[in-house]
């Protein structure tokens, strides 16, 4: 792909993933503290702020980009915040990049954090009777997991997925975390002990859905003229796509929050479903195909969901997921390793940090960092998520 | 003896409330003909349509279950759950006129052990909460055809089931 369309990713920065209930603010500083400095910016060089709203931290979480640059000191930078579910980091980083493609700035910094409370996600405050995400609890009591629950019992019923499958997800993603110093649970796990957990949402059990957590995440983006001048020499790490692509009408798949599905009856359903074409833009955008890819960060919000991902970033066929996972393909070691980071499973969500956290991931993987996970000779990753409301957003990075 | 609480719905105008054959109110668009629930009423979402006047229509009542789970744990408010928790089921139902896909609780007492993919269901009401004046009434799923235990004792009276007579046609999907 032209150089004119990539940006480089020069730093890479976490604070891990955990249950502690500080501000916010403190964890995405400590993140972007450490992208700065593992890309050998000054924080007074930066020109963007880019900011991944929470919007269950108050004002602050909804103009981030602002409480970001004020905690690192104001430097008149320039900032945006961006809200879109669990998309939200990746919706960050592509203001960023779009900043540095314009050539309004050369460096840019992207955060995003987030403190959760316990149990499951609630709607936010008040009674909004308009509001289909506070309708949904209240009218019908479905959570986000119910939402997982009916996608994972569909999957059993057209390709014969089995509770042992989505065990075997949990497992896999569990010892791959297992090294991962930025994951809140390393610990092994057999299928078994999955199996015996607490049913949460039928088939669906307490150790195959993702925790809420704590964590923070950032990344220093640059155009290439800058990181040329100012990175490390040798090859350089890029962002190569960011998928941000709507639904197309009439959209079928039943999504959170809503109640129904569009109607088939004046628009008939055509071409790829919303999760595959979140996908499919990335590699269009990128010019490479599912073949290119050494490694995957894809958002398994349960267990199930991970083998939905297998087939709609095109790793496999439709109803061949369960066939890859059981050979080993998605296993470190395996053809396309997929989550090396242990995923969702291993961090839990930190949402707006969460899209952001999986390309550090993969930037770590290309550049042979990623201790006791590393994907050898990685080279191309890609990212996956979805979120509510026909947010979903894919990221391709190269090295 | 205290008089019997009013039945109102937990949501205004999002089903009938007619209590032998209840349907959810949806839109339909005067110009594509597109369905839409809840109700759409200021602009049509099918891209290729410019609609900005809508029909209210009555959905279908009965559907084949696209997907369904349970809800083992209490959700969060606005939930408002009976104390002592009680679990319930949840399903997401085809229907096809509509060529919609329509998320419900499923009638109480029917559990993930009664309900497959494709099996038939019908719209009912049934008291969602309620306080010292009213019971709020929401729109339920319920399996018309017999359940599994019928299956296997054919002789089981008092069961409740309703019996299928919607004319969908039979048969679970392939």
């Amino acid at each position: 792909m032209p150089e004119s369309k990539k940006v480089a990713v020069l730093g890479a920065g976490m604070h891990p993933w955990g249950k502690w209930g500080r501000n916010f603010v403190e964890y995405g500083l400590a993140a972007a503290r450490d992208a700065l400095a593992d890309a050998g910016v000054a924080w007074t060089d930066v020109g963007f702020v880019s900011g991944a709203d929470t919007i269950r931290n108050g004002y602050p979480g909804f103009v981030s980009g602002a409480t970001f640059a004020q905690a690192l000191g104001w430097t008149g930078a320039r900032v945006a915040s961006s809200y879109a579910a669990c998309a939200s980091g990746a919706q960050a980083i592509n203001a960023a990049r779009a900043q540095i493609l314009a050539g309004l700035c050369d460096v840019a910094l992207v955060v995003g954090a987030d403190t959760t409370p316990r149990g499951f996600f609630a709607p936010v405050g008040g009674d909004r009777t308009d509001d289909p995400d506070w309708l949904r609890f209240h009218l019908l009591g479905a959570t986000n997991p119910t939402y997982f629950a009916l996608y994972a019992r569909r999957r059993m019923e057209l390709y014969g997925a089995t509770e042992e499958d989505f065990a075997a997800v949990k497992v896999k993603n569990a010892r791959h975390g297992l090294a991962n110093p930025n994951a809140r649970y390393r610990k092994e796990v057999t299928v078994a002990e999955v199996l015996a957990s607490p049913m949460v949402a039928d088939p669906l059990r307490l150790l195959e859905i993702c925790a809420t957590s704590d964590g923070g995440a950032a990344l220093v983006l640059t155009s290439m003229e800058y990181a040329r001048r100012h990175g490390p020499s040798g090859p350089l790490t890029t962002v190569d796509a960011v998928s941000t692509v709507t639904p197309r009408y009439p959209q079928t798949v039943i999504e959170m929050p809503n109640f129904a599905t569009d109607s088939a009856a004046a628009a008939a359903a055509e071409g790829p479903t919303f999760k595959q074409s979140v996908a499919q833009a990335a590699y269009e955008e990128a010019g490479i195909g599912p073949d290119d890819l050494d490694l995957a960060e894809v958002y398994d919000l349960s267990s199930a969901l991970e083998l939905d991902w297998y087939e709609d970033i095109g790793l496999c066929k439709e109803g061949e997921a369960e066939r890859l996972l059981r050979d080993g393909d998605t296993a470190l070691g395996g053809r396309v390793p997929v989550n090396p980071s242990g995923g969702l499973s291993s961090f839990g969500e930190a949402i707006p940090a969460q899209a952001i956290a999986q390309v550090c991931e993969v930037v770590w993987q290309l550049r042979g960092q990623a201790t006791g996970r590393q994907v050898e000779a990685a080279a191309v990753g890609i990212t996956a998520n979805q979120g509510l409301f026909g947010h979903g957003s894919s990221v391709i990075v190269s090295r | 003896m205290s008089p019997a609480k009013s039945r109102v719905p937990a949501i205004e105008g999002w089903f009938t409330l007619d209590a032998d054959a209840p349907a959810l109110l949806g839109s339909r668009c005067a110009s594509c003909g597109t369905f839409t629930f809840p109700k759409e009423t200021v602009f049509c979402r099918n891209p290729a349509c410019s609609g900005t006047e809508f029909a209210d229509t009555e959905l279908s009542r009965t559907g084949r279950v696209w997907s369904y789970t349970n809800a083992c744990y209490q959700p969060p408010k606005p939930y408002v759950a009976a104390d002592p928790y009680v679990p319930f089921s949840l399903a997401a139902v085809e229907l096809t006129p509509e060529q919609m896909v329509v998320m419900g609780q499923v009638a109480t007492g029917v559990t993930v052990d009664d309900l497959s993919v494709g099996c038939e269901v019908e719209l009912v009401l049934e008291t969602l909460y309620e306080d010292d004046d009213h019971e709020y009434l929401v729109w339920r799923w319920r399996p018309t055809g017999p359940a599994p235990d019928d299956r296997r004792t054919p002789a089981h009276p008092g069961a409740g089931h309703i019996p299928a007579a919607d004319g969908e046609g039979g048969g679970s999907r392939a």
